[in-house]
């Protein structure tokens, strides 16, 4: 650690992941950040209520159901993880 | 003072009393019946809290010495003169501190490990590990011996007590023993040999109601193993000495053990008192009794084979121990404390420096000629005494036999050998735990388990002894290796360690550290070692350091959570009916650890039939000990259990034993006190026997039952609190006249509680209670002891909030007249907290006359100290009366006035600090004439010498002032401010602090009644007033010249200021840039900039820096109005962020997040931008200071200009290949993400897909078709640069194709509802990052980019190279636009 992290928030890198879960690394791969950026906008969708009546009128849905449809896809983004290719 | 004396005479008179009542009451009552006790061991009062008091510091005064320990070499000599025993150094080590009681942990033993049912199953236990029968069986068996040796006693003092009835006559002798019998150990011991019987101190808790009605002193005989030491009263250092053998040998034989100061003839080490001389008597203490040791403390040695009846034999001289022989050299090893070491090494050292001069050394010191040495006498015998050989061996049974000493080639002489193998040094102390280490065996040859204990050894030494990076990887190594050392072998060693004497506050810290580390690493296997650890840190819980006990809580809660309820059940029940109250009270705290860690429902039952048990009543009074623990431990948390807890113990209200019902009592207030306000319905069933026990049961038993109700009734509704209280009113107004302190205090409590529910009705308080009340309440001697004092002035304000202010007011008001004048602060008090709580419109004219006449005496006739009361008191009433004090205002500024020219200084500054509390009702009463007046008075007085007095008369003149205004004021203000100047440089801080307090009120409201010129010889000494300690002063004084350069125009000032950047000191520096940026902020920026960026030119860092720190400031005070002066200062800042000087660019970063933040959202974004290019290169900096600085700028610029912008100067380097790199962006993306996560969602950027995984965010192309976004230029692609990294690839982020087409962020299919910028503005360079050089791009800001990286760019300026600046053509925006 440097001297410098002492006195701000990333001293607690620890910390701060689990309270923050979309904050990244430097060893974050390419899919987990990409499932952070997924899930952070659907969160976004669904929180932001203009944003999910946008969607359910271009997908002729209800906006419980796309409010739905988000939730779910919140669960798995981006698909399976991928494997992790060995040294 | 003459009511202390008239107290004393009074107590005097008492003791005569009760002495001749003694001498008259001695052998009349029958000793069969009530014991052989006589009145000395009842207790003189009656505490009803129990020994949670022995936490409160304020009872207990330290006890530091009270029983010196014999092996500390600094004692002896100041027990020598007794006088100076309160000037002893406080020492670190924990014994010292304790008092007798909490040193009773000491005796505990760490018994052997035990069974472990979960571990070994179905199986048998092994016989050779004690089972939780065996335990048990122990216990009983310790109980039973207990009860024969009480018996074997009683019969003993019987036959004593009848052999001294006849000589009756000599009762008069020896009255004056009797009476102090309780505090002198040498009469005492007179007494003792006199074949007196000794009475004992005091009793313990159990003492009154033990079935065998002795008093305490076989009561409370703890573990049959101790050896009793008769006597009580303070203890000689020597008794503390611990005889050979204590802690070493456990398997002594009796007769090593000379037990005690109860051997009278024999010169025992207990016995040396008549070596040292300084018999003197011992002082009285002032104790509360339930920490009191019982009288059978003295040299308490653990050792099982000691039985208390030799110890009760004074003919039988012991025999004379091995151990008791000159320690020979060959002795030292192994068995020889290390308090005998301490003393031998210091009476080495001292023989050592005392020896006599050689021949040689007087020829070296004397002159060769011109005297004559003569021969010494020949009778002539040196002197050996034998007072300063403190080890000389006390032979008590003839010089023992000579034994050829046992060559050691390990042995020590006095230098300490060096500790091998880098380990720490060891205290002398510490050899008898880790001499193994310093015997140089070779490790190979040792088995597995050696080594390992060895190793452990190691670790534990440095852990205690060590160095902190010593300390640091030892424990490491401890905790990783915990399990593979063993329970067992680690335990063997800490505990041990912990219960040596001679343990210091940061060693225990430590080791208990080691253990909470261990265990977690343990976990069950801890089982075994449960009871042994419990042992030591139960003393924990009840230590009088705070983190102690939190730190033993954890230990014990983290214990419990490893082992399971089942097994701390099984170690620790035992305890609970243990003979020795010491273990009881621990265990019941420790017990309530456990069940605020494992949950109170998991021991519920436990509890329950604890507290029911039949066998013992230590068990019930133990068990319902615990809850009251566990109410005090974890508060409002009971709620939930609280019906089943009461029911638990509500049966204890009417046990056959006192003890169990006072602590019943005591626990259900707890109880409810925990669960205030809530709960009431819980208790409906213990009402009735409390209400009903009030009535029967006096003293103890009834505070405690009184305690309870104090608590319960504020639960109550309205109409039953008022029933109840009438209830409990007639027995508290019979205890109003108790003359015991602790039913005093708890009286006073409840009544409190009882007149704050609201039910309770005023005409009821005053016609039932007040009286009686103040009868036996308001009177002296309540005023000396801090606690009742305290209480009663709460519990009357709690009165006069119901009953009004008239009413207790007139109660106590001719009280301020009083005689004595504790008694007359108490009144003060009383009266300034009832008038500030509810004003004085309830006063009327005769009673206001009252009033002010008293405190005009009261404020007159103080002497003491603490002046802060009276002042207060004052102070409160007069500013509660308001304008009725007029009348009486001439004769308050006459008696201020004159004890102003009083000669006392004290008495000067009172007067002075009174006319500032009492400025702002006099201009109220339109006394401006008599401010006036005053304020020459004050000014006169201006020369005063004493520097607090002189601070206070400037804070008068000040209140004054402050009133009246700066055009009334007299004297006027240009006659006051110049006698004001000199006083600036007075050093005193309260002077300081007035004095610019006033000056500047007088620049902010009266500036234009002084010349220019005076302000600015003002400004001159406030510059040093800069370098004052306390903050208010400078803070005060920046202000200040915020006023003077306002008044004066701030050219002047500004110039001073700008050449006390110049200065050296840092304080000075950072204070006059905090004075610039206050003068911008009232005289306008536009007036100070010109001139301060002028002096940024000036070739010196200082000043450079002090500029910056300056605009910094500036920018943070003037907050919006920055966004006009932003563009100005844009090529000053440009220049400081590119300065080779680290604290030119972190200065200049601050001053950016400054600005950034006052303008965010007035328009200035391409400034910011600007300004961003240049902060960006920093963010690689290491030192703390800059890079905090340099972060904090970026988190400014974030609010400025959003996230989405940040968040593109942020992609480019988080799938770095290098992680130095990467791990700043992330830092750098997570602040971002923190601060505005919200906002990144439309500035994410579009993942390509891959395989399996859809990275795209495909609903936001639904409006869209879904085309290729644009991709950059091929010739932008450092392709070539990113393959060169190996480890890019396996990291599993994207290759550099990808990660450029991606970036751009007006891919964003959001972006054009979301972010402007990326539509006109390109990126223009894209990273070909070179790993440790600067680097910067990102969007294009138009006025110039100094940190491109290589010529095959795109930028086509000149080539950069480091640290050197670039000069651009005119034309330079052309090469970047294509």
């Amino acid at each position: 650690m440097q001297a410098s992290d002492r006195f701000n928030i990333n001293s607690q890198l620890e910390h701060l992941q689990a309270k923050y879960v979309g904050t990244g690394h430097a060893d974050i791969n390419r899919f987990e950040w990409a499932v952070n950026i997924q899930r952070d906008s659907y969160a976004s969708y669904i929180g932001h209520y203009p944003l999910l009546s946008y969607f359910s009128i271009a997908q002729n849905e209800s906006i419980g159901r796309q409010r739905y449809t988000f939730m779910q896809k919140m669960l798995l983004p981006c698909g399976l993880p991928p494997e992790r290719e060995e040294e | 003072m003459a009511s202390d004396d008239e107290i004393e005479k009074t107590q005097e008179e008492r003791k005569k009393m009760e002495k001749q009542l003694e001498s008259l009451t001695e052998l009349t009552f029958d000793t069969d019946l009530y014991g052989d006790s006589d009145k000395a061991s009842y207790f003189p009062s009656i505490p009803a809290t129990e020994e949670e008091e022995t936490h409160d510091a304020e009872v207990i005064p330290r006890r530091n010495f009270q029983s010196y320990t014999g092996h500390d070499v600094a004692v002896p000599i100041n027990n020598s003169n007794d006088a100076g025993d309160n000037e002893v150094v406080t020492s670190r080590r924990i014994i010292d501190r304790e008092d007798d009681y909490r040193r009773r942990r000491l005796n505990q033993i760490l018994s052997p490990d035990r069974h472990d049912a979960f571990a070994a199953g179905e199986k048998t236990p092994d016989p050779s590990v004690r089972s939780y029968a065996d335990i048990m069986r122990d216990e009983a068996l310790k109980r039973e011996r207990e009860e024969t040796i009480r018996l074997i006693s009683k019969k003993k003092k019987e036959e004593e007590e009848a052999g001294k009835a006849a000589p009756v006559a000599e009762k008069e002798k020896s009255q004056q023993n009797q009476q102090q019998k309780r505090r002198n150990r040498w009469d005492q011991n007179q007494n003792l040999e006199e074949g007196g019987v000794k009475k004992s101190k005091t009793s313990d808790w159990d003492a009154p109601d033990s079935n065998a009605m002795t008093p305490g002193r076989w009561d409370a005989t703890p573990t049959p193993g101790r050896v009793v030491d008769a006597t009580p009263g303070r203890r000689n250092r020597w008794d503390e000495t611990p005889t050979p053998g204590r802690l070493v040998d456990s398997d002594a034989t009796p007769g090593g053990v000379t037990p005690g100061g109860v051997t009278p003839g024999g010169a025992t080490w207990d016995a040396t008192p008549k070596l040292s001389g300084g018999i003197t008597p011992t002082p009285k203490r002032q104790r509360s009794r339930w920490d009191e040791t019982p009288a059978t403390m003295g040299s308490v040695t653990p050792l099982p084979g000691a039985t208390p009846a030799a110890a009760y034999t004074p003919g039988v001289t012991p025999v004379g121990g091995v151990e008791l022989a000159t320690p020979t050299p060959g002795a030292l090893q192994g068995s020889f404390t290390p308090e005998q070491y301490n003393l031998l090494r210091w009476e080495r050292d001292i023989e050592e420096r005392n020896r006599p001069l050689t021949d040689e050394e007087l020829d070296a010191m004397f002159p060769q000629e011109g005297y004559k040495v003569l021969d010494p006498p020949a009778s002539y015998v040196p002197i050996r005494t034998p007072a300063r050989k403190l080890l000389a061996t006390p032979t008590p049974l003839g010089t023992p036999l000579y034994q050829i000493p046992e060559e050691n080639r390990g042995q020590q002489f006095d230098v300490p050998k060096e500790a091998p193998g880098g380990l720490p040094f060891m205290k002398p102390e510490d050899y008898q735990y880790f001499g193994a280490l310093l015997n140089e065996e070779n490790e190979e040859e040792l088995s597995p388990d050696e080594q390992k204990e060895r190793k452990i050894m190691k670790l534990l030494l440095k852990v205690k002894n060590g160095t902190p990076p010593q300390r640091k990887t030892a424990l490491r190594q401890l905790t990783d290796k915990a399990r593979e050392f063993g329970a067992g072998p680690l335990f063997n060693r800490i505990l041990p360690l912990l219960m040596q004497p001679t343990l210091e506050d940061q060693e225990r810290h430590l080791l208990v550290k080691v253990i909470d580390r261990v265990l977690y690493k343990l976990d069950e296997l801890v089982r075994p070692y449960v009871h042994k650890i419990l042992v030591v840190i139960e003393p924990l819980l009840i230590d009088e350091d705070y983190y102690a006990r939190v730190e033993g809580r954890e230990i014990i809660s983290n214990l419990s959570k490893a082992a399971g309820l089942a097994t701390m059940i099984a170690a620790m029940r035992p305890d609970i009916d243990n003979i020795d109250e010491y273990v009881r009270n621990t265990t019941a705290r420790a017990f309530s650890v456990v069940a605020s860690a494992l949950g109170i429902p998991a021991l519920l039952p436990f509890l329950k039939a604890v507290c029911q048990s039949k066998k013992s009543w230590q068990a019930r009074h133990t068990g319902i000990k615990i809850v009251q623990q566990i109410a005090i431990l974890i508060g409002c948390a009971v709620l939930p259990h609280l019906r089943s807890l009461v029911e638990i113990i509500e049966h204890g209200l009417n046990d056959e034993n006192q003890k169990v019902r006072t602590i019943t009592a005591l626990s259900l207030a707890a109880l409810a006190e925990a669960a205030a306000p809530y709960g009431i319905e819980s208790f409906d069933s213990v009402l009735k026997p409390l209400w009903k026990g009030i009535r029967q049961h006096r003293g103890k038993v009834l505070a405690a039952f009184l305690k309870a109700i104090g608590f319960i009734i504020p639960l109550m509704e309205a109409l039953y609190a008022s029933y109840y209280t009438k209830e409990v009113m007639l027995i508290l107004i019979r205890e109003f006249q108790s003359p015991d302190e602790e039913m005093k205090k708890i009286v006073l409590k409840v009544v409190k509680q009882c007149v704050s529910t609201e039910g309770v009705e005023a005409e009821y308080i005053r016609t039932d209670i007040l009286p009686e009340f103040f009868r036996n309440f308001w009177v002296r001697r309540m005023a000396l002891d801090r606690r009742n004092y305290k209480q009663l002035v709460e519990t009357t304000v709690e009165i006069a909030n119901k009953v009004g202010v008239a009413d207790i007011v007139g109660r106590i008001v001719e009280d301020l007249k009083d005689e004595s004048e504790p008694y007359r602060r108490m009144v003060m008090e009383t009266i300034e907290k009832v008038v500030t709580n509810l004003g004085s419109s309830d006063i009327d004219a005769r009673l206001e006359e009252l009033l002010i006449d008293g405190i005009l005496y009261a404020f007159q006739e103080q002497t003491s100290d603490d002046a802060n009361v009276m002042l207060n008191g004052f102070g409160a009433v007069v500013n509660s009366l308001g304008q009725r004090v007029k009348p009486y205002l001439p004769q308050i500024c006459g008696t201020i006035k004159w004890r102003l020219n009083n000669k006392s200084a004290k008495v000067r500054q009172q007067a002075a600090d009174l006319i500032s509390r009492i400025a702002v009702v006099m201009k109220q009463c339109h006394e401006e004439q008599l401010m006036g007046h005053l304020g020459v008075v004050l000014y006169e007085y201006l020369g005063e010498e004493y520097p607090e007095v002189l601070g206070s008369i400037l804070g008068a003149l000040k209140s004054i002032v402050n009133v009246i205004g700066m055009t009334k004021m007299t004297p006027p203000i240009k006659d006051l401010l110049p006698r004001l100047t000199p006083i600036l440089k007075n050093r005193h801080e309260k002077v300081q602090e007035n004095c610019i307090d006033l000056v500047g009120r007088i620049a902010d409201r009266g500036a234009e009644f002084v010349p220019a010129r005076e302000w600015m010889r003002i400004c001159f000494e406030l510059l040093e007033m800069l370098k004052a300690h306390k903050k208010g002063i400078r803070r005060a004084t920046v202000n200040t010249f915020g006023y003077i350069a306002k008044a004066i125009g701030p050219q002047d000032v500004l110039a001073t200021l700008l050449n006390n950047l110049k200065v050296q000191e840092r304080q000075n520096r950072v204070c006059t840039t905090v004075a610039i940026a206050i003068v911008a902020e009232t005289c306008s920026p536009f007036t100070v900039l010109p001139a301060l960026m002028n002096e940024y030119r000036v070739p010196e860092l200082n000043v450079q820096n002090g500029v910056l720190k300056s605009l910094s400031f500036l920018f943070e005070y003037i907050g919006e109005m920055g966004k006009d002066y932003i563009y100005a200062v844009t090529p000053l800042l440009e220049d400081a962020l590119m300065d080779r000087d680290l604290v030119h660019r972190q200065t200049a970063a601050s001053a950016v997040k400054h600005m950034a933040l006052g303008v965010a959202g007035l328009g200035c974004e391409d400034a910011l931008v600007h300004l961003l290019n240049y902060v960006w290169p920093n963010i690689f900096e290491t030192s703390p200071h800059v890079i905090n600085a340099v972060m904090e700028a970026i988190e400014g610029m974030r609010v400025a200009l959003g996230s989405a912008v940040v968040l593109n100067y942020c992609l480019q380097g988080l799938f770095h290949p290098a992680r130095k790199v990467r791990e700043v962006y992330w830092k750098i993306y997570n602040s971002l993400y923190i601060g505005a996560q919200d906002a990144l969602v439309a500035a994410y950027p579009s993942l390509e897909d891959e395989h399996n995984n859809v990275y795209s965010r495909s609903e936001l192309m639904i409006w869209r078709s879904m085309k290729r976004v644009q991709s950059f230029p091929s010739h932008m692609l450092p392709v070539g640069r990113f393959h060169k990294f190996g480890r890019f690839k396996h990291h599993n982020c994207w290759s550099s194709e990808i990660s450029v087409q991606n970036f751009p962020s007006n891919t964003c299919p959001l972006s054009n509802l979301v972010i402007i910028i990326s539509l006109d503005s390109e990126f223009i360079g894209f990273p070909c990052i070179p790993l440790f050089s600067k680097f910067t791009f990102g969007l294009q800001c138009g006025l110039g980019d100094e940190f491109r990286c290589c010529s095959t760019h795109p930028y086509k300026g000149p080539a950069f190279k480091m640290e050197k600046k670039v000069e651009l053509s005119g034309n330079f925006l052309a090469a970047d636009i294509r």
